[in-house]
């Protein structure tokens, strides 16, 4: 292959805008830029919560003002103003929940654009979508169907006000607002998110979505989500991210967290999208999550899938604490970082109980100027009897000037336990390339190929609505590089 | 009321103490340098007293227990003593059919009947680092204080400023050294020393040498040692590095080796830790020529509240060097054990090999391990690899093993052995392996840390053990 060719091809993807670069035009309804004690009694008015939510959120503010902004991972950003974001914003016509029709026909556009317009999805697809546009859900479908079962799925601030007595008892229990700087910022400011609580023995019908999207400028997005299976429950959640193309970096620090009773699962899907900024490195979502399953009863198990695309900054560590004997977590991820992305994600495996069982399988593709770290904890903590770990850590890369790195910590006090790390980095060899190419399989086409085949492992794991997706967004962002 | 707090005496932490020390008596300290090594010491210095000592929270030493030790008290010696005993009365170290030519240090302080520097026949110049400094300055000016590099932590910088003594060995280009260097470290002393040592080996062009580093401690009284240690390797030479370290479970070493390595040159290190308090290997291998190769091999067997950390560091900063990495470890009864390996690849270093292995058996549940292999990589046409495991014996070659009619001690003893012979093969000097391996036997029975005397002063030279196994049931 000729120099020329690899360099068109090169170009190509990196010139490649992103797809969902759109801005709806909705009246949005803004707090006032900077973070106080005021602004915390805005959102809170706003959203008309109890006392105790306040109290919660202040506790979270005052602890937050303690706090220093973490500086271990590889990432490399300007410092983030705080005072100069708009906390709040909602979209000032708030549809009405009976019917799609009431729905502002600019937010439906919005959705069909995203390829998953409401009517659609409620039509073919069977799942139930909780779309949450810049903080505050907007419409939730199916609910009737799951409340039939007795599955609660709503909104946090819906749950907020209508399950007070679940959300006190869980809320803050995996995730403390103590826990780290992000949290204890989203703990303060949180604008809304979906709540899920599945009875004992309710296995969901349906799998539960909700699509996040970040519209206004200069707001940062903080939802957080909270799941709940009782014994025996089970539920597959979806959760897709999207952001309009704008310059100024937009902060996004969400917050989930999940519980798992005996012999209850749990499955998160993400697919995350969103705006990576441009070929200079220009704009982008900064992105601090901060992720959490707790297996606290026997069997029970909590599964995460992710595949991150997009995003300038990821700082993302979906975690299981395996807390009830013979639980298990599992960690599945693809992230692709292209331009000047950089991505510090991985997971913690934390086990407690006896004969616990964890995988992970992480796998990255790094190409253009981006950075792509795998960071990663497996504890074996002294009780954990019998506990087993399998990690493994792959990267691919794709041009020569990225970076691609693994920072994996094993962490292991009990003899009986067996822990296994292994990772590798290497690029698309020519010998591949070379086998395809001699089948009539063109360059770019065998790019596809083997790198779809190289995350296939972790695609697998994926619902099928959201793998067909995940697989188109590889292909459009990685089409044809080769370095 | 406050009179109780007023008549304790205040005790001095240890990097208060070297700075009072070095504001002193920096005249003494200095007294054979070059204005140029005067400067190196003044820079490292600031840089101390600014940033101290690491301690518990830095990110890289957040499992080794440094706080305890850097708030110590520690007598530190800034004057050679008059050395009255004779070193060899001391410890004799008795490899078997292994001829060596030894340099001992004693309390930190070089000790030789023939002299501080000499030239050995075939040209190679081995002696104090102090007198070398006036002998050699351009070599000085050339490598000293390079190879250490910018980002060092407290430990070098503090070495750097106060450093007083230590082993210069030169060898010259095209030289192979065919005779194996031996550096014997002992602390005997009754107080709690803190003891630094600086030592700079350079390899010229085309040359070889193997070199067996000893740090053991003679008694049971604590102390502290700081040692530095900076290689060049220059074109197409090999070196070959031996760390044996045993010492008292009331001795902490921290060792800080930098390793520069010019085009084509090899080197193999094989640091072996059989017994010490705590200790911290730090080894960074620059690849800095292109077709350089190195070998960094590592095994430890530690028990009691023993702990271990190694900090392995390759730089892979030009294309076509390859690189190999293997740590293995068995723990027992308290003991800590740390690995963190780190493969750096610069960009444009493409066709790069590396690979990293660290695999640890825990025997009890008392013990602990972090293993944290780490790779960063900025060049795409790179084969990098590693891999890390935490486990036990396999249970079922245990059963394999019992059931041909060996004792479960026996067949035990036969697995970790087993477990630690891929280090020990590694080691192509004969007599050195075949004693390494009796000491590998010994330490696992226990045996080796019960001598009182000596720690390394273990038995006759033509005891050999051999496991009870008749092979013929097996």
């Amino acid at each position: 292959m000729s120099e020329n060719t690899d360099n068109n091809i090169l170009e190509e993807v990196t010139s490649g805008e992103y797809k969902f670069g759109f801005f709806t035009d909705i009246e949005t309804d803004l707090a006032p830029r900077g973070l106080t004690e005021d602004t915390i009694r805005f959102i809170s008015a706003k959203k008309e919560e109890p006392e105790w939510m306040l109290e919660f959120r202040l506790k979270a503010f005052r602890h937050w003002l303690t706090l220093k902004v973490p500086e271990w991972a590889h990432l490399h950003y300007p410092e983030i103003d705080y005072q100069d974001i708009h906390y709040y914003a909602a979209p000032k016509k708030r549809p009405q929940l009976n019917s799609l029709d009431e729905v502002d026909p600019e937010l439906l556009d919005t959705f069909k654009r995203l390829g998953i317009s409401l009517d659609e999805q409620k039509r073919l697809s069977n799942v139930a979508v909780d779309a949450v546009i810049d903080s505050v859900s907007v419409k939730t479908t199916f609910q009737s169907t799951l409340a039939k079962k007795g599955i609660i799925f709503c909104s946090f601030s819906d749950a907020v006000k209508n399950h007070p007595e679940l959300v006190k008892k869980y809320m803050g229990t995996v995730v403390p607002y103590t826990d780290n700087y992000y949290a204890a910022l989203n703990s303060a400011v949180f604008s809304d998110g979906s709540f899920c609580y599945i009875p004992k023995g309710v296995r969901s019908p349906l799998e539960l979505s909700t699509y996040f999207r970040i519209n206004a400028a200069n707001t940062g997005q903080f939802e957080r989500t909270l799941i709940v299976a009782e014994e025996g429950g089970y539920v597959s959640y979806l959760e897709g991210c999207t952001a309009p193309q704008r310059d100024e970096n937009q902060l996004h620090a969400a917050i989930v967290e999940i519980i798992a009773m005996d012999d209850a699962e749990v499955k998160y899907s993400t697919v995350q999208n969103w705006y990576p900024g441009d070929k200079e490195g220009k704009g982008g979502v900064y992105n601090f999550v901060t992720k959490r399953g707790l297996c606290k009863g026997q069997r029970s198990k909590i599964s995460w899938t992710q595949v991150e695309t997009g995003s300038a900054i990821t700082w993302k560590y979906p975690s299981c604490v395996l807390l009830g004997d013979h639980a298990i977590g599992e960690f599945y991820s693809v992230a692709v970082t292209n331009h000047f992305q950089q991505a510090d994600t991985g997971t913690k495996m934390i086990h407690i109980g006896k004969n616990t069982r964890s995988t992970i399988i992480s796998k990255g593709i790094s190409a253009g100027k981006s950075n792509n770290s795998y960071r990663g904890l497996v504890k074996i903590m002294p009780g954990a009897t019998n506990s087993r770990n399998f990690s493994q850590c792959d990267s691919l890369l794709l041009g020569s000037r990225c970076g691609a790195h693994t920072f994996p910590f094993i962490d292991t006090r009990n003899h009986s336990s067996i822990v296994e790390h292994e990772a590798t980095t290497s690029k698309i060899s020519e010998d591949q390339l070379f086998y395809c190419n001699q089948r009539g399989i063109d360059t770019e086409k065998a790019i596809g190929l083997i790198v779809n085949g190289y995350a296939k492992e972790v695609l697998n794991k994926l619902p099928m609505e959201f793998a067909v997706e995940a697989q188109k967004l590889l292909a459009i962002t990685l089409e044809g590089s080769v370095g | 009321m406050s009179m109780e707090k007023d008549t304790l005496q205040q005790t001095q932490t240890l990097d208060e103490m070297l700075i009072g020390q070095y504001r002193q008596y920096k005249e003494l300290i200095s007294e054979n340098d070059t204005p140029h090594l005067r400067q190196i010491r003044e820079n490292a210095f600031q840089v101390f007293e600014k940033e101290g000592f690491p301690h518990s929270g830095t990110e890289m030493w957040r499992h080794t227990d440094v706080d305890a030790l850097t708030e110590d008290d520690y007598v530190h010696e800034l004057k050679a003593p008059v050395v009255t005993e004779n070193i060899e009365d001391i410890f004799q170290c008795d490899v078997h059919d292994f001829d060596t030519e030894t340099i001992s240090m004693l309390n930190g302080w070089y000790t030789s009947k023939t002299g501080d520097l000499k030239t050995m026949p075939d040209g190679v110049v081995v002696g104090s680092i102090s007198a070398a400094m006036k002998a050699y300055p351009e070599l000085f000016e050339k490598h000293y204080g390079k190879i250490t590099g910018s980002e060092s932590n407290g430990f070098v910088q503090i070495n750097t400023a106060m450093m007083q003594d230590g082993v210069f060995i030169w060898v010259p280009d095209g030289v192979k050294v065919t005779k194996t260097l031996q550096i014997i470290k002992i602390i005997n002393r009754k107080e709690q020393l803190f003891v630094q040592s600086r030592n700079l080996i350079i390899l010229g062009k085309n040359s070889e040498l193997s070199l067996m580093h000893c740090d053991d401690s003679v008694d049971h009284q604590a102390s502290l040692v700081n040692t530095v240690t900076e290689f060049f390797v220059d074109e197409n030479a090999h070196l070959e590095l031996y760390k044996l370290q045993n010492l008292n479970d009331n001795s902490a070493l921290i060792n800080s080796t930098f390793i520069k390595q010019m085009a084509n040159s090899t080197i193999k290190t094989n640091t072996l830790t059989f017994n010490c308090g705590l200790i911290r290997n730090s080894i960074h291998v620059k690849l800095d020529g292109q077709g350089a190769h190195a070998d960094v091999l590592g095994l430890y067997l530690m028990d009691k509240e023993q702990h271990i950390d190694n900090q392995i560091r390759i730089d892979h900063n030009v294309p076509n060097c390859t690189s190999n990495e293997l740590f293995k470890g068995i723990l027992d009864d308290e003991a800590s054990g740390v690995f963190n390996g780190y493969i750096y690849v610069a960009r444009d270093a493409q066709q790069t090999n590396a690979y990293q292995n660290n695999n640890n058996i825990m025997l009890k549940s008392t013990a602990t391990i972090n293993t944290m292999p780490f790779l960063e990589i900025y060049a795409d046409d790179v084969k990098c690899s590693h891999g890390a495991t935490v486990g036990q014996l396999d249970q079922e070659a245990m059963f394999y093993i019992r059931s041909r009619g060996i004792s479960a001690d026996n067949a035990r003893m036969l697995l970790l052995y087993a477990f630690a012979a891929d280090i020990i093969n590694e080691i192509s000097i004969e007599p050195l392996r075949q004693r390494i391996d009796d000491m590998v036997k010994k330490r696992l029975r226990g045996e080796l840390s019960v001598c009182e005397k000596c720690v390394l002063h273990c038995g006759t030279p033509d005891k050999e053990y051999h496991f009870d196994i008749d092979l013929s049931q097996i």
